[in-house]
């Protein structure tokens, strides 16, 4: 950042480092939400035999105590261990142990991010790894029954390369457009999406923060102005400009290397960014220079915006006003996604963002989220296929989001023709979040992560929140190299529009690759 | 420009506990009466409101579940011995068609008269059956967009309802001659007669003074006679062989009445158009598997003004094996009258299976001119359909005791939501006329298109 042109960035303040380094990060609550569930009946003679032979930690007798401590639940493999030799059950001299699938497992997830999914990814930020086989979790798909859950990889029996580890590069850069601003490269296939503050605590977009500097990738203030305490990150923020223009100044504009016009988002796409009047407060509406206690809709469209040149003239705006930054454009998925993609392009862009309809959200209406504009899997190929058409996909790059769970979404997003990811809610499940969908009004969540309330806002500590999201990328990360080796691929630009090593579930995928 | 629609609604609370879908928190043995989980991790206040509620309680039938699901109190639990599930009462809501989800979100919105608004992505289905099988689009950049519920702009969601022209033909350039009646309502809304399977409380009075409040017309057996004689133009009497006539001075202050199909009906219609030559009537054709050739069968007669096709209560063909679903039927129906050239001079009003205000948007993109709905509006009174609805058997929304009030108040609340959301739609497709919504698949995208044009290119024959 040495070479920044002499108009910018007039209030530069010292730059945080943040270490890539994966520590333990536990649950912040009590009892962690188990799969299955350990019964000790009153046979047991506490004869320490259990503790003995499980392999996970499941029983636990403190030293020098004579009972043992509630049975770690969530360490447990379930029924699967009986194989093991290690089964707890079948050892107790009194049979005294009973496991059982926790009814209280049904309850949690949904079709997008079923309980396996999130438990997973729970595992993942605790321990910066990919959980265990023997915990059977199915973190690979949903089960919604179509798109990236009907979708899984051809992997050979062996890989056709054998690659190490070192040898697989996941960077992806940012700036095709060759047009003299900077080539930013970021380290992973993926940054983090536009999340406000009044949508998401402090905490929480300092963490996401916290973690881009980790990784070389970025994070996005959303729309919701830009934090003072954001400022250490400038290097890896994204800001929005959307079309509620909350907070947006030149200033703020000239902080970043990546500007993003927010055209829509795809849990609403075709309506304005909500924030419900009890999520304003003062400090919310401080920021957003609006009154405190009131809604707050954005408009929708932007006004100034009825048409490609009007695109273009915003773009020319920013541009102006900071000379080093990259523009992103973050559009929804309209029947005519390629053309506004094509459109985006010829308008100056270097990064069209697509949001598809399945994606998150603070909150949005009920039927914004289920009816309107396709799902991403539809909307990267078409768009990938278009510009390639047009002899510009080099030259722009093509992100996506709305649905991106795992570490297999995006290397399915990838494959389909993605440059590579925005990821928004698995951030939030790493952070504890169980989508109980009540981010949106009150004193906002309930867990502390999308609550601009003080007292909820406490429950959750920059550090932890900060190492969480680092042990999800790491593991993220691992699993993208492993799926990558298998497929004996040395990049994930290689990656890039390989449908050939896709198949979908649903199909008979008779069709002979193309040469 | 006109004045702008508005319905004006109050916030109607429910009369029975809400039945939430995670209600049932098991608390073990072992409690060490921290209260950590009462004053501490329930940001709601559940557990004192639930005490306060049972305190209060005046009869055993109805527990507190009103829990948001959140597991705060499960995950703080001094002892972990709370156990958070889904509550049965939830799970036993409506039947495959009318889920849970549905019951929940009228209610809602019967409540509160609010377009339901909710954090975290879509929590559902990939794609599913029915409507559920496609989805709107929205305008960007590219195309004009319009302002939904919040912005300065109008967006029309009236109909008309009535034979229309192909083309004008002018009286010695004078005057355009010959034009024939036409109804308009502001919003692609009817409502339709009480479902025959629903029939314990007796709602006419209700649904009158709704029809009324909201400027909407509901379709009323010919027994029916208003309490107030100027709803009449918001009523449009059902007619058929063996109902009780209407008297033709009443019949002469409606605009719209509804007949039974028959082979005799084009006598029908001169009959009634004698008696009021101003009135617009629809024909109501069940959606057998003769139904959609029925249709398009009396769309061809030249007499014929508005033609109601009526599916089963879930939307599906009646009395067929295999049977379609109501967005088929109408595209099927809208296609051929438009191949036929006579589209425009129908007006088609659909119904059945219209549970979700979505539901209103999508039938009309996929070719009726409106919508008729009534299983909604009883739903909207806390029915489950439990379809128990039997002389003798015990109602669990104790509907007849419901108080006039209350129903017409939750059923407009409803009638408001829905319009905010259609708007909130066409707001994002870039629509200012529900008028040109009908039809116009240009705004949709379907399932089986989007499905063929992405992997079906890449993977070859469905399996």
């Amino acid at each position: 950042m040495n070479t920044l042109p002499e108009n910018t960035l007039k209030t530069r303040v010292p730059q945080e480092v943040v270490k890539r380094v994966v520590k333990p990060a536990p649950s912040r609550y009590r009892n962690e939400i188990a799969k299955y569930i350990v019964h000790r009946s009153l046979a047991c003679k506490r004869c320490g035999k259990c503790v003995e032979v499980c392999e996970f930690g499941v029983h636990d007798r403190k030293p020098g105590f004579k009972y043992f401590a509630e049975p770690h639940h969530h360490l447990c493999i379930g029924p699967s261990c009986e194989k093991s030799g290690h089964y707890c059950v079948a050892q107790c001299p009194n049979g005294a142990l009973q496991i059982r699938e926790n009814p209280m497992y049904r309850a949690l997830g949904d079709f997008r991010w079923t309980a396996d999914l999130i438990l997973a990814t729970w595992k993942m930020a605790e321990t910066g790894a990919v959980p265990a086989a023997a915990y059977d979790y199915d973190y690979e798909c949903g089960k919604s029954g179509g798109g990236f859950d009907k979708l899984r990889f051809k992997f050979p029996k062996t890989p056709p390369v054998k690659l190490t580890e070192d040898q697989i590069d996941t960077s992806i850069s940012l700036n095709k457009r060759n047009d003299g601003r900077p080539e930013i490269k970021i380290d992973l296939p993926w940054y983090g999406g536009g999340m406000s503050f009044g949508s998401v605590s402090n905490v929480t977009q300092l963490s996401k923060a916290r973690a881009a500097v980790a990784f070389n990738t970025f994070t996005c203030t959303g729309e919701g102005g830009y934090m003072e305490r954001m400022r250490p990150y400038d290097d890896h923020m994204i800001t929005q400009v959307a079309t509620g223009l909350f907070g947006v100044r030149e200033e703020t504009i000239q902080r970043v290397p990546i500007v993003e016009f927010k055209y829509a988002q795809g849990a609403k796409p075709g309506l304005g960014g909500h924030l419900l009047g009890d999520k304003n407060t003062p400090a919310v509406a401080r920021m957003r220079e609006a009154v405190l206690g009131i809604s707050l809709f954005s408009p929708f469209p932007f006004h100034s915006v009825y048409s490609i040149e009007d695109h273009m003239k915003h773009i020319d705006w920013i541009k102006h006003v900071n000379r080093r930054a990259l523009i992103s454009t973050k559009v929804s998925t309209p029947t005519d996604v390629d053309m506004v993609a094509v459109g985006s392009y010829s308008a100056g862009t270097h990064i069209v963002h697509l949001d598809g309809g399945y994606g998150g959200t603070g909150a949005a209406p009920d039927i914004a989220k289920k009816n309107i504009a396709m799902p991403i899997e539809y909307a990267i190929g078409k768009v990938h296929n278009f510009l390639t058409d047009e002899g510009v996909r080099d030259k722009v790059t093509l992100i996506a989001s709305g649905g991106i769970r795992s570490a297999y979404d995006i290397a399915k997003a990838i494959a389909l023709g993605a440059d590579g990811v925005v990821i928004g809610t698995a951030e939030l499940v790493a952070l504890g979040c169980v989508r109980c969908s009540r981010c949106e009004s009150g004193r906002g969540c309930p867990r502390g992560i999308a609550t601009t309330d003080p007292e909820l806002a406490a429950k959750m500590d920059l550090d932890w929140g900060s190492q969480r999201l680092i042990n999800l990328y790491t593991a993220w990360r691992k699993t993208l190299v492993g799926i990558l080796q298998r497929l004996g691929l040395r990049s994930v630009a290689e990656l890039r529009g390989r449908t050939d090593l896709l198949m979908h579930l649903d199909y008979k995928n008779d069709v002979p690759a193309k040469k | 420009m006109p004045e702008k629609y508005h319905i004006k609604t109050q916030p109607v609370p429910p009369r029975r506990p809400r039945i939430g879908k995670h209600g049932v928190v098991d608390w073990r043995e072992d409690c060490a009466r921290c209260h950590n989980c009462v004053k501490k991790a329930c940001v709601y206040d559940r557990y004192r409101q639930e005490a306060d509620y049972i305190q209060h309680l005046s009869e055993v039938a109805a527990l507190f579940f009103d829990c948001m699901g959140c597991f705060s109190c499960v995950q703080d639990c001094t002892k972990g011995i709370l156990c958070l599930s889904i509550n049965p009462e939830y799970e036993k809501l409506g039947n495959r068609y009318w889920k849970p989800d549905i019951i929940k979100t009228t209610w809602l919105q019967a409540e509160t008269a609010k377009i339901p608004v909710s954090g975290a992505g879509y929590r559902g289905p990939f794609s599913g059956l029915g409507f559920d099988s496609m989805w709107t689009d929205m305008s960007e950049i590219v195309r004009p967009t319009r302002d939904g519920i919040h912005g300065r702009e109008y967006i029309s969601t009236s109909v008309d309802i009535g034979r229309k022209p192909s083309y004008l033909s002018l009286n010695g350039n004078k005057s355009i001659a010959g034009l024939p009646p036409l109804v308009s309502i502001p919003m692609p809304l009817i409502i339709d007669l009480s479902s025959p399977a629903h029939t314990l409380p007796k709602l006419d009075a209700v649904i009158e003074q709704t029809a009324a409040s909201t400027g909407l017309i509901a379709i009323m057996d010919s027994s029916y006679r208003p309490a107030d004689e100027a709803h009449l133009e918001n009523i449009a009497f059902y007619l058929c062989p063996d109902s009780a006539p209407v008297p033709d001075a009443m019949l002469r202050k409606t605009r719209l009445v509804e007949i039974a199909d028959s082979p005799a009906v084009a006598k029908r219609i001169k009959e009634i158009k004698k008696i009021h030559p101003q009135i617009v009537i629809a024909i109501r054709v069940e959606l057998t598997a003769a139904g959609i050739g029925r249709a398009i069968e009396l769309a061809g007669l030249g007499d014929v003004e508005v033609i109601h096709v009526v599916a089963d209560a879930n939307g599906n063909e009646l009395t067929a094996q295999k049977p379609r679903f109501l967005k088929e039927m109408i595209r099927q129906i809208h296609t051929t009258l438009i191949e036929k050239g006579i589209r425009d001079e129908i007006t088609l009003m659909a119904g059945g299976g219209i549970a979700l205000p979505e539901h209103m948007a999508k039938a009309i993109i996929c070719g009726a001119d409106l919508i008729t709905i009534n299983l909604p509006l009883l739903v909207a009174l806390e029915c489950h359909l439990c379809d128990s609805c039997q002389p003798g058997t015990p109602c669990p929304a104790k509907l007849e005791k419901i108080n006039r009030a209350f129903a017409v108040g939750r059923m407009t609340n409803l009638i408001a939501a829905w319009h905010d959301q259609l708007i909130e739609l066409m707001g994002a497709m870039g629509m200012r006329e529900a008028r040109r919504l009908r039809g116009d698949v240009g705004r949709a995208m379907f399932f089986e298109n989007l499905e063929e044009e992405t992997f079906g290119k890449l993977f070859g024959a469905k399996k």
